[in-house]
């Protein structure tokens, strides 16, 4: 008895009661010529009865599914011999439920299987299937309910049509509601795990404390595991290399985003544009790599034959590879921005005896300028969140340091290598993830809302 | 009603009516325009006189707006379009090889039909081709020429209070006539308008119009227009253009009360167009 044997027979039963529904409308009508009296399109009376037939049935099919295992498991328990469970602890307890469960299902078993065993086992069968019955009966039961009540209401002067679109429209808020539910309950999640951190640690050392040293005491005595929570030097180690990469992909981006749109021949733009953009494409980790391998070994010995002290997993690598990685984002956002811009006002400055520099310069920069520092903004709030680059190539020293050349260690750094690995998840250590991740989250957020709002302020001014 | 379309159809486009004239500010010969594999002007010869307003009227897409584009160089924007024949502006070949098109632009200005101030205050406006050309030595001389040329533009009074406000604030005919203030700004010989007015309310027209007038004494103004009494109130020389063809040009009195050519006499009587 699969459940998606089930599945198929309600789709037999909706499309069942589609017909139904529409063959009683048009006969209620009073055959397919008069189908004009009705009050909506047949279809909608058929879709009216099949969805009262399949939307009950189906929540009631995944409440079943999610809640039935839980519900014959406490069944089983309930009924175990009271010599099997005594002095059970609630692990050993879960144990031997796994065991049951297992034996039934005919997988291995990690203890010899004694007569009680099998009889429990064979208990849990019973159960799942008795369950299983009622569940194929109460859904099926449930489907023809509904098609043959909404059936049932089906008579020429029914407003089948405004009915189907409340539901359509019920089905849309539910859908979209699970993705708003899901970020609010991640946010909260941070949210409260940050409180729990900020419990252990005051928010006043955490914000302006200048040394980070995560690493709490699994011993008394162990050396050097303090655990210092400032996380000053993570956020200046971002900044710089978030201030890095924007210095790269700013000039670049922009510069190529007012070529390709008011220089370049149209052939030649149909080919940059795309190769821009596969630099999008380029996975993350990808440019980490590159950056930890090629850049920073190349920025080393370059340090190095000049007499500078470079470190191998310099800031300055780093930015330069994310700075890389942000230039299509700059390009191609500015690039609509510029697009936007009315040729009558570039024609207008034309006519003035304006040279195309002079156009650029005085009318089009100026006009297409909020829209551009909002794509910059998008683009700093992804510098700021990006995390592969930095894993590989910036370092986790938390040196708090204004030299490029030298190693510094970012935020998500931070929160990578926190939660690698396995983890205690009462300690302040791994707490302190949550509390980086908020601050990044609300950062971010921050920035995107600017940006948004500024650019949406900029649209307005042409449409 | 077919045949006769066939029959007009037939009748000659030569231009009639003398189509130069004495010290001519603009003279334009044998003019035709491509645009791709397309002509868009068959060989248009016109002169614009000094100080007099030239008015072109004709149906919708009968080459007038690409006609006057052609006068400032504007359609060497446009991909594909090709200019031959002669023009000149006081004897110069502008579509001359050596000729840089943007000085050019600045000793013939434009008007567009729909208001295009910068987004920039209404000095800004005004002082944005005074400043590219360095027609100024100081701010004070600036100033006086921001003031010359709104006043010029019969603006000032309006917005002598509020010259930091952005241009775009403004209605639609004082934006119009910001962009005359503009033009006039980087004194040039000649003034096009493509359909200056066709986005304005009456009132705003009739300031335009009265405008237009004053601006003769100083300028050579070419005003294509939709509206045949726009062009009967404020030219002294009307030309009427056909599918490329410029079919008849005269002296706007004589065009509306006797035009010789029975295509401009369907026009002005309303029978098409």
């Amino acid at each position: 008895m699969q459940d998606w044997i089930l599945l198929l027979v309600l789709l037999a039963v909706m499309t069942a009661a589609y017909h139904l529904g529409r063959r009683r409308a048009v006969i209620g009508a009073g055959g397919p010529s008069q189908v004009h009296r009705l009050h909506s399109l047949p279809a909608y009376y058929g879709l009216y009865a099949a969805l009262w037939a399949g939307l009950p049935a189906l929540l009631l099919l995944a409440l079943w599914v999610g809640l039935q295992d839980q519900l014959v498991l406490m069944l089983l328990q309930a009924q175990l011999p009271e010599e099997m469970t005594a002095g059970l602890s609630e692990g050993r307890l879960g144990l031997l439920v796994n065991d049951i469960r297992n034996l039934a299902s005919g997988a291995m078993l990690s203890t010899e299987i004694t007569p009680e065993l099998q009889a429990a086992a064979d208990q849990y069968a019973r159960l799942d299937q008795l369950g299983q019955w009622s569940m194929w009966t109460a859904v099926l039961a449930l489907a023809l309910t509904g098609g043959w009540v909404a059936w049932g209401r089906t008579h020429p002067g029914f407003k089948a049509r405004n009915q189907v679109e409340t539901m359509v429209m019920a089905i849309m808020v539910l859908f979209s509601s699970i993705a708003i539910l899901t970020t609010l309950g991640i946010v909260l999640s941070v949210l409260f795990e940050s409180l729990r951190f900020f419990s252990m640690v005051s928010p006043l050392e955490f914000f302006l404390g200048t040394l980070w040293s995560p690493q709490t005491a699994l011993r008394a005595d162990q050396v050097g595991a303090s655990g210092a929570f400032g996380a000053v030097p993570l956020f200046t180690g971002t900044l710089m290399v978030s201030a890095i990469a924007m210095l790269v992909a700013v000039p670049i981006g922009l510069l190529s985003a007012i070529y390709l749109s008011e220089y370049a021949p149209r052939r030649l733009r149909a080919v940059a544009k795309p190769v821009l953009e596969v630099l999008a494409g380029i996975p993350t980790v990808v440019y980490g790599f590159f950056a930890a391998l090629t850049v920073a070994p190349f920025i080393r010995e370059l340090g190095q034959s000049v007499g500078l002290d470079v470190a191998s997993e310099s800031a300055l690598a780093a930015g330069l590879v994310m700075g890389v990685m942000i230039i299509p984002f700059v390009s191609s956002l500015s690039e609509d921005v510029i697009n936007a811009v009315p040729q009558s006002l570039r024609d207008g400055s034309y006519a003035l005896g304006a040279t195309e520099s002079e156009t650029i310069k005085r009318v089009i920069i100026p006009a297409a300028l909020p829209g551009i520092v909002g794509g910059v903004l998008l683009a700093v709030s992804r510098a700021i969140g990006e995390t592969m680059i930095v894993v590989m190539a910036a370092g986790l020293a938390a040196n708090l340091t204004a030299n490029p050349l030298d190693s510094v260690t970012t935020v998500t750094v931070q929160i990578v290598t926190l939660l690698t690995g396995d983890q205690e998840f009462d300690s302040a250590k791994t707490l302190a993830a949550f509390a980086l991740g908020l601050t990044l989250f609300a950062v971010t957020l921050v920035l995107n809302v600017v940006a948004l709002h500024i650019v949406r302020k900029y649209r307005e001014q042409y449409d | 009603m077919r045949s006769g379309e066939l029959a007009r159809s037939q009748e000659s486009r030569e231009t009639v009516g003398d189509y130069s004239v004495p010290d001519a500010r603009m003279r334009c010969r044998d003019v035709e325009v491509w645009y791709g594999d397309k002509r868009a002007i068959h060989g248009v010869s016109l002169d614009l006189g000094r100080n007099e307003v030239l008015s072109m009227i004709g149906p919708s897409g009968c080459g007038k707006s690409t006609f006057l584009r052609c006068l400032n160089r504007m359609n060497d924007t446009i991909d594909g379009c090709r200019v031959s024949g002669s023009i000149q502006l006081d004897g110069e070949e502008i579509y001359d090889r050596a000729l840089d098109p943007v000085p050019l632009r600045a000793r013939v200005g434009m008007v567009f039909q729909k208001p295009n101030p910068f987004p920039k205050s209404i000095y800004e406006n005004v002082a944005y081709g005074p400043r590219i050309h360095g027609l100024t030595n100081n701010k004070t001389e600036l100033d006086a020429l921001v003031e010359t040329s709104l006043r010029k533009a019969g603006l000032w009074d309006e917005v002598k209070d509020r010259l930091d406000a952005p241009g775009t604030g403004l209605s639609g005919g004082q934006q119009q006539r910001l962009c005359i203030a503009r033009t006039i700004a980087v004194s040039p010989e000649v003034i096009l308008m493509d359909e200056p007015c066709s986005a304005l309310d009456p009132i705003a027209t009739a300031i335009i119009e009265e405008l237009i007038d004053e601006l003769r004494a100083n300028y050579s103004i070419a005003i294509v227009t939709h509206s045949m009494q726009q062009a009967a109130r404020v030219s002294q020389r009307t030309a009427y253009f056909h599918l490329g063809d410029l079919i008849e040009v005269g002296e706007t009195n004589q065009i509306f009360t006797n035009p010789q050519h029975r295509l401009t006499e369907d026009y002005i009587t309303g029978r098409f167009g």
